[in-house]
């Protein structure tokens, strides 16, 4: 048999193998390190902290002076403030944070139906001037959204989407749909085509063979996608401001910074809103925190 | 019926002419090899006749019937990816019943062909395991048999073999050969191996640079290769090739030496040609009337034989010896040639110059 010895022989060149530098303070975290973290933790978390303990402290002791750090009485007071009106009944509050909820949950399904198609087209096919289409898409996202902030509640205004939950659905999605589509793209680049095409000779169509066994693959990708739209969305407060005006469209943040200022200000039912509006995405996100982390990092290592 | 026909096939990639004008024509029931080196277009060829890749110009034929239109479902083919593309969710078992299900079978048919499958591929314990539980040779027999299990019009192989160690190589082109004769069925078979073309092809079609250079029976492109490329190819030790030209009766070299001048050749006098010599034509040992003078350059031995190197001139043949020959760097050596296999091509063109019926 012709078999040529040098399909049997390795040709590579031994590889050299260099030790690892060793780290600076050996095993574990260096001083300096755990006092960088150390500082940083306290201006990071002291806010939230501080929050979370006028949401749950009375009147009295919220306008104390000195404050009270620890020996205050503990009251969910403000926590039924948020939800219940005074007068019995569901409060504004309680109705903002549902049209948060509607209007931040459509807005990313709508993104993430209209982008992870596209993503896939431009992964897998040959568009014309691929490039530059992708690089316009995400020439939307080089300015602030503020800019646009007047035009859009002109056009809104002659379209009668002012005041209007679908005005808000429309521009939230209308800005995730770029972010969508790029970052998806990662996510089906790193799917080989051959899967598809596999299941094409197989005998499925080409929507059926993306459906079946490409997007499977790709959930985890559209899991942090769309909880990055989601937090983006639910955050938003430019636009909530300047496109809502009535209590029964208004989205949580700007519902909530209307309850600063007049003559007097509750903190305590402010730190408590704040609470429940941070909640959700703080719960969304410690439960996809692994897709999250492999959607940042994915296509920054070859594999 | 299994006929595959592709015509005129042209592709190009931005500025690469992957594909310039590729014919082929694999007849109902054979094992049809397209060879060639990385880059020449076999596996764009074999994308192309799946209905993968949009073609700029050209068609494609399956049983006579225009299908160039038709969508890779349309056109009922199997194909074995070089990387396999097993689907990495599914397991084995629903890998190789993909096909089926795509074409909407009955679970108990299902079950049935699947174990048919697994017991001739011997992958029946690893029905229950996903892709990447399998080694490498369990996930080939694995797209082998996802390829298998149904009876389409003709099998497409990328390259199946490739991604295997050398002795598992070996084992499989047995097994491919054997599976190919019990089913009857058209086989297209992609690679750049020339001991799998000529080991298990019927046919091979020889492809360099998007263009077929030769179609022929492997004994035809190994015995009379149409040019001199085609001749480099195929065969190891490589041809050599010694530069020459015809002079009355004689060959002359360019390094002087001096051969009769073969009478099945349509060189001219004067015409700038090129010997080809393989190596086992060749031989150091015994004595013969046409022979090259030159020197010893170096042994290759490679355990059931040796292969000499011999300086001549400045070139260097490869000379096919018994594995006990011994010698030293730069001791003269006499080579006997067998001008009767020898080939001869135009130094310009490459195309052979041997006559059609020698």
């Amino acid at each position: 048999m012709a078999v040529s010895v040098d399909e049997a022989v390795s040709t590579g060149p031994a590889r050299d193998h260099t030790p690892p530098a060793r780290r600076l303070g050996g095993r574990g975290r260096s001083v300096l390190e755990v006092t960088l973290l150390t500082v940083l933790a306290v201006v990071m978390l002291f806010p939230v902290l501080w929050m979370i303990e006028t949401s749950i402290k009375e009147n009295r002791d919220v306008y104390a002076i000195p404050a009270k750090l620890f020996d205050f009485k503990v009251t969910l007071a403000h926590y039924k403030d948020v939800f219940v009106d005074p007068d019995g009944g569901r409060s504004a509050l309680s109705v903002s944070f549902l049209n948060s909820v509607v209007v931040a949950g459509v807005s990313t399904v709508l993104a993430t139906v209209l982008g992870v198609p596209a993503a896939w087209a431009y992964s897998r096919f040959a568009v014309k001037a691929k490039k530059d289409q992708l690089f316009f898409i995400l020439s939307t996202r080089f300015m602030p959204p503020v800019v646009v902030v007047i035009p859009i509640f002109l056009m809104y205004r002659q379209v009668g989407l002012i005041d209007n939950k679908l005005g808000l659905i429309l521009i939230y999605a209308a800005f995730n749909v770029p972010f969508t589509i790029w970052m998806m793209k990662g996510f089906v680049d790193e799917v080989p085509a051959e899967y598809e095409d596999a299941a094409m000779l197989d005998g499925y169509t080409r929507l059926q063979a993306f459906r079946r066994f490409t997007l499977p693959l790709l959930m985890p990708g559209i899991a942090a996608t769309a909880v990055f739209a989601l937090i983006f969305s639910w955050n938003e407060f430019v636009f909530a401001t300047f496109l809502t005006s009535s209590d029964s469209v208004r989205t949580a943040p700007p519902a909530i910074a209307g309850l600063i200022g007049g003559t007097t200000t509750d903190w305590g039912l402010v730190a408590a809103a704040s609470v429940v509006f941070a909640l959700p995405v703080l719960v969304f996100a410690y439960l996809v925190r692994k897709h999250l982390i492999a959607g940042v990092t994915l296509g920054a290592v070859r594999r | 019926m299994g006929t595959v026909a592709a015509h005129g096939l042209r592709k190009s990639f931005g500025k690469v002419q992957a594909l310039d004008g590729v014919t082929l024509d694999v007849p109902d029931g054979s094992f049809f090899v397209v060879l060639g080196p990385s880059g020449a277009g076999k596996t764009t060829t074999l994308r192309a006749i799946a209905g993968l890749d949009k073609l700029d110009a050209g068609s494609v034929h399956l049983d006579g019937r225009d299908a160039t239109g038709d969508t890779p479902a349309a056109r009922d083919l199997a194909m074995v990816f070089q990387s396999y593309a097993l689907y990495p969710r599914h397991t084995v078992y629903e890998n190789i019943a993909s096909p089926l299900r795509a074409r909407r079978c009955s679970s108990s048919e299902i079950a049935a062909a699947v174990e048919q499958m697994s017991s001739l591929l011997h992958i029946e314990r690893l029905l229950q395991r996903r892709p990447a539980q399998l080694s490498g040779g369990e996930m080939q027999r694995v797209a082998l048999a996802r390829a298998l299990v149904r009876r389409p019009r003709a099998f497409l192989m990328d390259e199946p073999l490739t991604n295997l160690d050398l002795k598992l190589r070996v084992e499989m082109r047995t097994e491919l050969t054997r599976i190919h004769r019990s089913l009857g069925a058209t086989f297209v078979y992609v690679t750049n191996d020339q001991v799998e073309a000529l080991s298990m092809a019927d046919q091979v079609a020889i492809l360099k640079e998007g263009k077929v250079q030769q179609v022929g029976t492997p004994t035809e492109v190994y015995e009379r290769p149409a040019n001199q490329w085609v001749a480099g190819f195929v065969g190891s030790p490589p041809i050599s090739l010694l530069a020459c030209r015809a002079e009355g009766d004689r060959l002359v070299g360019a390094a002087g030496w001096t051969l009769p001048r073969p009478h099945w050749t349509t060189a001219e006098d004067g015409q700038g040609l090129l010997l080809g010599l393989r190596a086992e034509d060749l031989s150091v040992e015994q004595r013969g009337n046409a022979s090259l003078s030159g020197e010893l350059y170096g042994l290759e031995p490679l355990g059931d034989r040796t292969v000499v190197d011999v300086r001549v001139g400045t070139e260097i043949l490869k000379v096919k010896a018994r594995p006990t020959v011994t010698g030293t760097p730069g001791e003269r050596l006499l080579v006997t040639v067998d001008l009767d296999r020898a080939h001869l091509f135009d130094a310009g063109t490459g195309l052979s110059l041997s006559e059609a019926g020698r």
